[in-house]
């Protein structure tokens, strides 16, 4: 065989999807590479990507943000990518793949092809407007023809079915679900669940058709469509997306005589090996012990169970196999809780006893299914609440004994279900199924040094992959560092032994107004081994800003104050943010992003004048660079004179209010959002908080000011206004969460008010709302009690808070412009007036910019 | 060329920047400064109360190559006296300028007092 490098065998991987990429990272952990030269071909042309949380593409991630990997990580390791390459045979007999681009050699191969959707033979089924819901093109054509639409119909009522379902609806087509089966999710729930299921998502203004199979798919007459049924009653829709089960993308293996299962799929054995022992198979292509694993965790174990063969062979050290997967899953369809946990109908086990529960008001199904001595569970089911599924599948997993009366493990929780400690759990629970996590695994990295959640997850990876052990995993961690006596230090730095709520509660409640005073009191040590002076520790970089926060928060004495002055950031000391020269830029407020003509014309005037490069903001404003240390004075005093104020864009404060141009103008606003968005602006101007916060508002559910994407998002309804929180942009973008609805004016205030309050109270330094609210225990359930039933009493404080703080605002350069001591610092030098030579500009596309 | 050889001959004085008055109590200001070796930007910080209130280091940051450290956060780590850079945060030791991130940089130091009210720096 022509092998290129004499000394490495050639390794090719077909297919770049989750098991595939996931093949790549284990042998690229295991060193593989030193061994291998690896080529990876993928038909799509994407890089590999996160196909379990496809749905999300059309709730705003695109397909960078899905991605798994990056081509700088394949190339890193030196592994060949070619993407939109589909290998269309393989050469047993040479070891050869083919490609339209050519054919390579390999020494060992894996298939990784996964599987295409299903879509059965109905005359029809491939009209214009009949997709399928697998990839990211899929969604492409899918979002293209509903532009069209008005009306979708989704051909099949399992899990992939009603998420494809879901995305017609967030597409605003009028939907409906046809199921062959007698009930939707036929594979995971039973009749009783299935009909409960049917009333929750019907409940959602999708049309639900059970036992229903479609004949034929002809012209519509209203719709592009009509499917005709085995009873002759019809359906007309706009488009069709199939999604009913499944298949092995086998074609491959079948061609070059490989060994098929009856109903598709490359037989595998435990070490992924075919029956051809250079060729592998993985992932939803692979069969094993005659099952198809249509789910990521098992692909993963394949994964890492093939990367031992592979590396078994290259250097006899490895082994590992797979013994097949659990294919529990719990889901949320639609905003329904579905759960499924091992033999969920009972069919599978001789002697099974079932146990059921089912609360009609709320919506609720839980099932149990114990072994015929009582001793085990074997399976439940789970509809319309899955916080049960944690503790179940334990009992289920571990084989652990059940409690002497199961029943109550599924009764409403209010009436004392036994949750499942994590010291209950043995060493070997699987805590992370998708990594192949057990809570042995996780105690030898405690262990071994880990200290805190990120560094278990760093190291065993655990909780990154569906992401449906994150809760369990954190109990698990926080109980065994407790257990070894780790006390989670939270301390904000060497000088204070307090977290940083911990401070604002000093300070509020002592009324403490300086830095000093606060160290005196309450810092770690006094001295800190400085000389042989008494004087307190200086604090540092962490703590002084900090604490200058804090006191801002609640007193809201200007920053520039002498006692506040060394605790700023330069940012905060100048008003301005620092540029990589060390000159500043200045952001005027400009609230709402409304802007006069003659406010427009002196911000050219300023710029003018001071030689300043000027860019339009995301933020909806107007950002002027390049300013010199001693010239920011003079700017702001002719800002000011023109009736502008400081924009806080160097403050962990309030940055902007975005608004759309609403009602006022807009054919399709409902409220005026700019006067709304200028009114919050106004409100919160000034407020300093853990990190910086923006708001959006937008006149109509178009949502042109990207509301949902701000830490408070307003946005019009017919009847007011709906408030989201906790929205993020930035590294981590998160979407806002719906908070409150059709609020008026006044009742907006209050709720923000008190929202944004308790964030400045107990947020962590530098923490966003969005992960503030991601820490939060009890989640956006405990934040709305506490916001708006006031569940801990505490809203008038808030209240009160908010009011002092609003009431002391005060626009900081206009106090520091008429204060020549706080001006002294806006000298380049004591002693010379020259400005700093070392700032050299050049020019690019007609503006200065720093050379 | 020749100036390089009067440098070396030159030897440092004492000479006056500014008064205590223009110091800002736990922070820092910027000073242009003719040395033997030519100008140099000299950050001067100021502790008053502390065993020694004045510290006069490199203003240059080796870093971001911007004249800004006069402007970063005082403090202390571990018992050292440092002043955060406000570009890329790395710490400088106040005492002799080491940076504490990367052992291969430090910064320059003078020497600082008052005399009276005024400050006098060695250079
Ligand atoms: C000027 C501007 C870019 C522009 O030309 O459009 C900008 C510039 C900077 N952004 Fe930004 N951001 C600007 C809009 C945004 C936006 C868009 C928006 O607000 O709609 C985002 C994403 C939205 C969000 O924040 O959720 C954004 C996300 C960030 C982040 C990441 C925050 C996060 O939570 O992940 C940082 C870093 C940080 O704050 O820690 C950052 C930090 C910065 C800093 C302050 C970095 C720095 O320390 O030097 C930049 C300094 C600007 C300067 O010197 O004036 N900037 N930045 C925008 C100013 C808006 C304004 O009028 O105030
Ligand atoms: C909408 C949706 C939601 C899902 N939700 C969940 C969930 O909640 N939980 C869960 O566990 N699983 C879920 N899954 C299933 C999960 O995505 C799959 O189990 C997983 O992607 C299987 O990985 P794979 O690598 O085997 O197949 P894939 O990810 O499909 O990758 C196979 C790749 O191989 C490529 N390929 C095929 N033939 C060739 C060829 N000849 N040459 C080159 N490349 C080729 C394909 O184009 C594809 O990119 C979901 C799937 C979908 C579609
Ligand atoms: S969000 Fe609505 S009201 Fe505002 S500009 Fe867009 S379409 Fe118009
Ligand atoms: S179980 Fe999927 S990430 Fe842990």
């Amino acid at each position: 065989m022509n092998t290129p490098n004499a000394t490495k065998s050639q390794l090719i991987v077909i297919g770049n999807g989750m098991v595939g990429h996931h093949l790549v990272e284990q042998l690229v952990e295991q060193g593989a590479t030193e061994h291998y030269e690896i080529t990876v071909f993928g038909e799509e042309r994407h890089l590999a990507y996160d196909r379990v949380h496809l749905s999300e593409y059309f709730s705003g991630r695109d397909a960078d943000s899905l991605a798994l990997s990056t081509a700088e990580y394949y190339a890193e390791h030196g592994i060949a990518l070619r993407l939109s390459e589909a290998v269309t045979a393989i050469d047993r007999d040479r070891g050869e793949v083919t490609t339209p681009q050519g054919r390579y050699p390999y020494d060992r191969l894996v298939l990784a092809t996964g599987s295409y959707p299903f879509v059965p033979p109905i005359p029809g089924n491939d009209r214009e407007g009949c997709l399928v819901y697998r990839t990211l093109e899929d969604l492409d054509a899918i979002r293209a023809m509903a532009e069209t639409a008005n009306t979708g119909v989704v051909v099949g009522g399992g899990l992939l079915g009603l998420e494809a379902a879901n995305a017609l609806r967030g597409l605003n087509l009028d939907t409906a679900v046809v199921e062959f089966a007698p009930r939707l999710m036929p594979m995971q729930v039973d009749s009783e669940g299935g009909e409960l299921l049917r009333e929750k998502i019907e409940s959602l203004g999708v049309q639900v058709l059970t036992g229903r199979a479609t004949q034929e798919i002809v012209d519509g007459e209203a719709s592009r469509h009509r499917m005709v049924f085995q009873d002759d009653k019809v359906l007309e829709t706009d488009l069709i997306v199939f999604s009913a089960g499944i298949r092995p993308r086998d074609d491959l293996a079948r061609d070059c005589g490989l060994e098929i299962g009856e109903r598709g799929g490359v037989v595998i054995d435990d070490r992924c090996l075919t029956n051809d022992p250079a060729i592998l198979a993985v992932g939803e292509v692979a069969l094993w012990n005659n099952s198809i694993f249509g789910l990521v965790a098992p692909g993963y174990q394949m994964a890492k169970a093939a990367a031992a063969t592979l590396l078994a062979t290259a250097s006899g050290t490895q082994d590992g196999s797979f013994k097949g997967a659990d294919m529990s899953t719990k889901l949320k369809l639609m905003g329904v809780d579905v759960g499924s946990i091992g033999d969920a109908h009972g069919d599978r086990t001789p002697g099974a006893r079932m146990f059921r529960f089912l609360d009609p008001i709320k919506q609720q199904y839980r099932k149990l299914v114990v072994s015929s001595d009582g001793k085990r569970l074997v399976g439940a089911m789970l509809v319309g609440d899955n916080s049960y599924y944690d503790t179940l599948l334990q009992y289920y997993a571990n084989r652990m004994d059940l409690p002497e009366d199961p029943a109550a493990l599924i009764l409403p929780s209010s009436e004392g279900a036994p949750t499942l400690g994590p010291d209950a759990l043995p060493e070997t629970a699987m805590i992370c199924s998708c990594h192949n996590v057990t809570k042995g695994d996780i105690c030898a990295t405690l262990d071994a040094g880990a200290v805190d959640l990120g560094a278990v997850k760093g190291e065993t990876k655990a909780s990154t992959g569906c992401g449906g052990c994150a809760a369990l995993l954190k109990s698990v961690v926080d109980h065994e560092l407790e257990a070894r006596g780790v006390e989670v230090d939270k301390s904000i730095c060497e000088h204070f032994a307090h977290t940083r709520q911990e401070l604002y509660d000093i300070v509020r409640v002592e009324g403490i107004k300086t830095f000093s005073e606060l160290m005196e009191k309450h810092g770690s040590k006094v001295g800190h081994g400085l000389g042989s002076s008494s004087a307190p520790g200086l604090g540092c970089d962490i703590c002084k800003p900090a604490v200058a926060s804090i006191l801002a928060s609640c007193f809201n004495e200007p920053i520039t104050d002498a006692a506040h002055i060394p605790l700023q950031d330069t940012n905060d000391t100048f008003m301005a943010n620092m540029q990589k020269n060390g000159t500043y830029s200045v952001v005027p407020r400009v609230p709402g992003g409304e802007i006069t003509p003659d406010k427009l014309v002196v911000l050219g005037q300023v710029a003018q004048k001071y030689a300043l490069y000027t860019k339009v903001t995301g933020g909806q404003r107007i950002d002027l660079f390049g300013a010199r240390l001693e010239d920011l004075p003079a700017i702001w005093g002719e800002l000011i004179e023109a009736g502008f104020e400081t924009g806080h864009a160097y403050g962990k404060s309030l940055r902007t209010v975005k608004s759309c141009v609403g009602s006022t103008w807009c054919r399709y606003g409902v409220q005026d959002s700019v006067g709304m968005a200028i009114r919050l602006e106004h409100r919160y101007k000034g407020l300093r908080a853990p990190h910086k916060i923006k708001f959006g508002v937008s006149g109509c559910t178009r949502e042109c000011a990207e509301a949902q994407s701000k830490d408070i998002g307003v946005i019009a309804t017919e009847n007011g206004w709906n408030l989201y929180v906790c929205g993020n942009g930035g590294m981590r973008p998160r979407h806002a969460e719906l908070f409150a609805t059709d609020l008026d004016d006044e009742q907006l205030y209050r709720i923000i008010d008190r929202f944004l309050m308790f964030y400045i109270r107990t947020a962590d330094r530098l923490q966003r709302t969005s992960v503030w609210r991601e820490n939060l225990d009890g989640g956006l359930d405990y934040l709305k009690q506490v916001i708006l039933e006031d569940s801990l009493g505490i809203g008038e404080e808030l209240d009160r808070q908010m009011q002092t703080v609003i009431d002391a605002y005060e626009c900081e350069w206009a106090n520091a412009i008429s204060d020549p001591e706080k001006l002294k610092r806006f000298r380049s030098f004591v002693n010379d007036a020259r400005p700093d030579p070392d700032i050299i500009y050049t020019t690019e596309r007609g503006q200065l910019r720093p050379a | 060329m020749s100036s390089a050889i009067a440098a070396k001959t030159m030897t440092q004085t004492w000479q006056t920047l500014c008064t205590r008055a223009d110091l800002v109590p736990y922070s820092g200001i910027a000073a242009w400064v003719e040395t033997p070796e030519g100008p140099a930007q000299v950050a001067i910080f100021y502790l008053p109360g502390y065993e020694q209130e004045l510290y006069a280091i490199d203003h240059h940051d080796p870093f971001s190559h911007a004249n800004v450290i006069a402007r970063g956060i005082v403090g202390d780590i571990k018992g050292q006296l440092v002043v955060a850079s406000p570009i890329y945060k790395q710490h400088f030791r106040l005492e002799d300028g080491q940076c504490l991130e990367d052992d291969s940089v430090a910064l320059r130091t003078w020497k600082v007092s008052f005399k009276g009210d005024e400050v006098w720096i060695e250079a």
